[in-house]
């Protein structure tokens, strides 16, 4: 694998069906390419609950992955509520999620402590109001 | 441990893609909460469950978990069937809480994920 890849993908707030489809075909890319198991499975883990993100808290959102021969960046830019405290939020099982969230299975606290745990390199930047911005780059191995 | 033990274990009724039943299973994780699946999860395991929504199957195959058992009788509609088949995901349904099943499986042999 010699050449730059990249995709991009519009993330709608509230729509639940669709979840999972971008990680999915983000996912199904990478195999493609032959990257390993393991890699792939922190790479589509980082992705999906990024992308669960965007669907339960905010109107919209833009997921985007480049593909190199050493890594991938995976960035995902949404228009949502922003995040107050993002200190607070990377912890473990701090969550703002209403209930009906939490009956659908999520809301558990887990997302963006689980997207830096799966990332080699983890971003976050938030501006309350406007929205937040989330990088990650996992290098292969 | 393979599926088709676990079916039995469970007394399981086997509700999609029965012809995998013989794919091996190293270990469960029992979690309602998806973000819990995704932190705690090691791969070739068995997800012991009681939701039934669709984005269960879409966990299981970002998270590389081979099955699904859905606990108490639960059982997903039509759209998830079919999606757990494209999948290739076997999904499984049992009577048995999730205490249980997940006590049947353990005393069985099966251990619990793995994780830190």
């Amino acid at each position: 694998m010699d050449e730059i890849i990249e995709g991009n993908f519009q993330i709608i707030g509230g729509n639940f069906a669709n979840a999972g489809e971008a990680s999915m075909q983000m996912k199904a890319k990478l195999m493609e390419l032959g990257v390993d198991e393991a890699t792939i499975r922190r790479a589509a883990i980082a992705t999906f609950e990024a992308e669960m993100n965007v669907i339960i808290y905010a109107a919209a959102g833009r997921l985007h992955y480049y593909i190199t021969p050493h890594n991938i960046t995976i960035k995902i830019e949404d228009m949502g509520p922003g995040i107050e405290d993002i200190e607070q939020a990377m912890q473990e099982g701090y969550s703002t999620a209403p209930d009906w969230v939490r009956e659908m299975g999520w809301g558990a606290g887990m997302g963006l402590p689980n997207m830096k745990k799966n990332s080699d390199e983890f971003k976050i930047d938030s501006v309350v109001g406007e929205g937040t911005t989330v990088e990650m780059i996992i290098n292969f191995s | 441990m393979t599926l088709k033990d676990i079916a039995d274990i469970l007394e399981a009724e086997v509700i999609a893609d029965s012809e995998d039943l013989n794919i091996p299973i190293k270990n469960a994780c029992s979690a309602d909460m998806m973000s819990a699946v995704l932190y705690y999860h090691t791969p070739d395991s068995l997800l012991i469950t009681g939701l039934t929504q669709p984005h269960v199957i879409r966990t299981a195959e970002i998270a590389g978990i081979k099955s699904i058992v859905f606990v108490l009788d639960k059982k997903p509609g039509a759209e998830i069937i079919e999606l757990a088949k494209q999948k290739k995901i076997p999904l499984l349904c049992t009577r048995f809480c999730m205490y249980t099943a997940s006590g049947k499986l353990y005393e069985a042999g099966l251990p619990g994920c793995l994780f830190k």
